[in-house]
């Protein structure tokens, strides 16, 4: 097998059994203890922002401010104005654009 | 899966094909990068559709292109994608059902499809969401590749004059957002992103987003 098979059929299990661990450890059962259940409550808002943090204001192992964080702004502003989802994202890419473009 | 109206469906699959859309370019991206690694297509296409986890697949490439071992790419793309362990144990309690369901969904257990699920008030929408969002994104990512693969060119330049790059803060942002109107939900996302934050220049990439759910952690009320 090439190296590039190897790397493909090794990261493939690696990255599913992480994927699975959720849904095939605790997804079988239906009543999870309640600790568990506040934590799946808790866990989504802060790896949402970090996801949103680290693809607007960091890019490889530093942090960068640029254009990305005037799309994130007034992705923000049209969030708080409650337009709806494909807006917000096509006015991010557009400021991000027109700033790149000064 | 009945219970959910056709309004609140229409809503969720809107928000599904807006991030697969936003995703696409990047798959373009990963095309051109499997390419430029020496890959062929059916390699490209056996990380797209096996891996099919966006920053493990680049991680692992750009190893490979700089000449590194299997093992080295491996680590390199499992350590990055340790966050999806953090995201199946959010997502466990509304993916239950048959072993088989169970298993073929855990594999679209991807940033955005867990974002869509998670981004649902009803635990029945989160499932579709969850749903949507990760098949959405599975095709339109290996359509992507493919297309990356086979008429490759600067799509990286394209992918940043257009602010393309800026569509994914925006989408995760706009996920997020219902929740910051509780105010314990506020503490932990603005929490979780200046762990995120300061763990970028400390630790490898990947584990910031992980280290971010460490936020969870913070008192449940101000005393």
């Amino acid at each position: 097998m090439t190296r590039e098979w190897v790397t493909i059929v090794l990261l493939a299990a690696a990255t599913y059994g992480l994927k699975s661990f959720g849904p095939l450890v605790l997804g079988g059962d239906r009543s999870l203890p309640p600790r568990l259940t506040r934590l799946a409550d808790d866990l989504p808002a802060p790896l949402l922002a970090a996801l949103v943090a680290i693809s607007a204001l960091a890019s490889g192992d530093s942090w960068s401010v640029d254009a990305r964080a005037v799309g994130l702004v007034v992705a923000a502003i049209a969030l708080w104005r409650k337009l709806p989802f494909v807006v917000v994202v096509i006015a991010a890419a557009a400021a991000t654009a027109l700033v790149r473009a000064l | 899966m009945t219970d959910i109206s056709k309004n609140v469906r229409n809503r969720i699959l809107r928000q599904a094909l807006s991030i697969a859309f936003a995703v696409t370019p990047f798959g373009l991206a990963f095309g051109i990068a499997a390419r430029e690694a020496g890959l062929n297509i059916f390699e490209a296409m056996g990380f797209s559709t096996l891996v099919f986890t966006g920053s493990a697949q680049f991680a692992a490439v750009s190893v490979l292109a700089d000449g590194g071992s299997a093992l080295t790419a491996v680590l390199a793309g499992a350590l990055l994608n340790l966050r999806s362990l953090a995201f199946g144990v959010a997502l466990a309690p509304f993916l239950q059902g048959r072993l088989r369901f169970r298993a073929t969904a855990a594999q679209l257990m991807i940033d955005e499809a867990a974002a869509v699920g998670m981004a649902q008030p009803e635990p029945s929408q989160r499932r579709y969401g969850y749903l949507a969002g990760g098949l959405a994104v599975f095709v339109l990512w290996n359509v992507s590749t493919a297309a990356g693969v086979l008429f490759f060119g600067a799509m990286g330049d394209v992918v940043t004059t257009a602010g393309i790059d800026a569509t994914i803060p925006a989408a995760f942002l706009a996920l997020l957002w219902p929740r910051l109107a509780d105010s314990r939900q506020r503490r932990i996302a603005l929490g979780g992103a200046v762990i995120a934050l300061l763990g970028v220049p400390v630790l490898p990439p990947g584990l910031p987003i992980v280290a971010a759910g460490l936020a969870v952690l913070l008192p449940r009320r101000t005393p």
